[in-house]
């Protein structure tokens, strides 16, 4: 019951336990809470940042979406003019190439006409001519009326 | 069954062996060895608890006995910072230690009276109390250096002049009241410590006794009487320790304040 020696041991204990308790429990254990705290903390402001990025990104997205469509619809719009442009031309040149085509063909006609139309001048001279042999041959001298024949011949 | 084997010492004797100490010495020379070996058990079992919770924390999902120590560390914590508003080291280890060790050395109460004595008894110890808190050493151990705590730390932070000056000056500021001013702060200063102790010595000595009087009973009567009275115990174990905890972390950031 009384007070006695005990007292220091017991003082010596205690000393030893606050001092172990200080030097190599409470710090490590109060720093991982800390830590933990903090580590808890920056998550979720990572994950508030991460939700707004996703938001952003989101919004991004449907932009470039928005601005494809307008493209892609400006590229269907033009493709489609293009090939009106291309089946007109294409028109166009096979017009103008039939009407090559048929003026050629007129002028050939035209030309053969010409030609066959010569020959049978000259045909016909020719004939006339021989005709107009046989007649003179036997009134008159060939080399007399040659040029008289060829007057008449360039006047046809 | 306890009240058979004292029979011829009788209630008086059994009550008074159960309260007497393992001791060795004479006068002021004499040791209580059961309050030292089981309070340095104790001290061991809790330094050896926290030290491998420390060892093994991480700051990520904390394990079962982690979680647990996190919730005493951070309960004592908010204890300092309730009551301290300096930056001392010192204190808030102190007072896990204090809470801690406290509330293992109260625990031994609710180990029923008669067993520890009784394996005690098998290995030829004739003597053994076994809650160090019924003891007043061990009380006074802890209230005293306390209080050496409060000293020393007037003294380092309002320095000689100024702690002098408090003890002379303080509460009523006037020469004439001087002498009035030391007698009451001798006794208030003195009177921590010994109410820290005694506090706690009166609560576990009046407990430990209540457990050994039921003990006395018959056998029948014993569980209706000791069951309560052990659930009670399991608060006034805690709220002693806590009571000493916060008391200890009051007056300590006492002495730091500067008037």
């Amino acid at each position: 019951m009384s007070i006695n020696a005990t007292l220091i041991g017991q003082i010596i204990t205690f000393a030893l336990l606050v001092w172990f308790t200080m030097k190599y429990i409470w710090p490590p254990l109060f720093n991982s809470l800390e830590e933990r705290k903090k580590k808890i903390a920056e998550g979720l402001a990572a994950a508030e940042k991460g939700q707004e990025e996703m938001l952003l990104a989101e919004k991004k997205a449907k932009g470039v979406l928005k601005t494809a469509k307008e493209q892609s619809s400006d590229i269907v719009s033009m493709a489609q003019k293009q090939a009106n442009d291309i089946v007109e031309e294409s028109k166009n040149t096979a017009k103008k190439e039939g009407d090559r085509l048929i003026h050629a063909a007129k002028a050939q006609i035209e030309q053969d006409i010409q030609q066959s139309r010569e020959s049978l001048r000259k045909e016909v001279a020719a004939l006339a001519v021989s005709a107009a042999e046989q007649i003179l041959t036997a009134e008159i001298d060939k080399t007399k009326h040659q040029e008289i024949v060829e007057k008449i011949s360039d006047r046809l | 069954m306890a009240t058979e084997a004292h029979a011829a010492e009788g209630a008086t004797g059994y009550i008074i062996h159960h309260l007497t100490p393992l001791h060795v010495g004479e006068g002021f020379w004499t040791l209580h060895l059961d309050t030292l070996f089981i309070s340095a058990v104790l001290g061991g079992l809790f330094v050896w608890f926290f030290k491998k919770a420390a060892e093994n924390a991480t700051t990520e999902v904390p394990g079962l006995v982690q979680n647990f120590v996190e919730m005493l560390i951070e309960f004592v914590d908010t204890q300092v910072k309730d009551s301290f508003h300096g930056n001392n080291k010192l204190i808030a280890p102190l007072a896990l230690t204090i809470f801690c060790w406290v509330f293992l050395f109260n625990f031994m109460d609710l180990f029923p009276v008669d067993i520890l004595p009784a394996i005690g008894s098998v290995m030829g110890i004739p003597y053994l109390r076994v809650v160090p808190s019924t003891d007043l050493n061990a009380t006074f151990a802890m209230s005293i250096s306390v209080f050496g705590l409060i000293i020393f730390y007037n003294l380092k932070i309002k320095g000689v002049w100024g702690f002098s000056k408090e003890l002379l000056l303080h509460p009523f500021n006037h020469w004439l009241l001087i002498p009035f001013n030391i007698l009451l702060n001798f006794v208030e200063y003195l009177a921590k410590p010994i109410s820290l102790a005694l506090r706690l010595f009166g609560n576990l000595y009046a407990g430990e006794l209540i457990f050994i009087l039921i003990a006395l009973l018959p056998c029948y009567i014993q569980p209706v009487l000791s069951f309560p009275w052990a659930i009670f115990h399991i608060l006034i174990i805690t709220l002693q320790a806590f009571i000493f905890m916060v008391l200890t972390i009051v007056y300590l950031s006492m002495a730091h304040e500067d008037h």
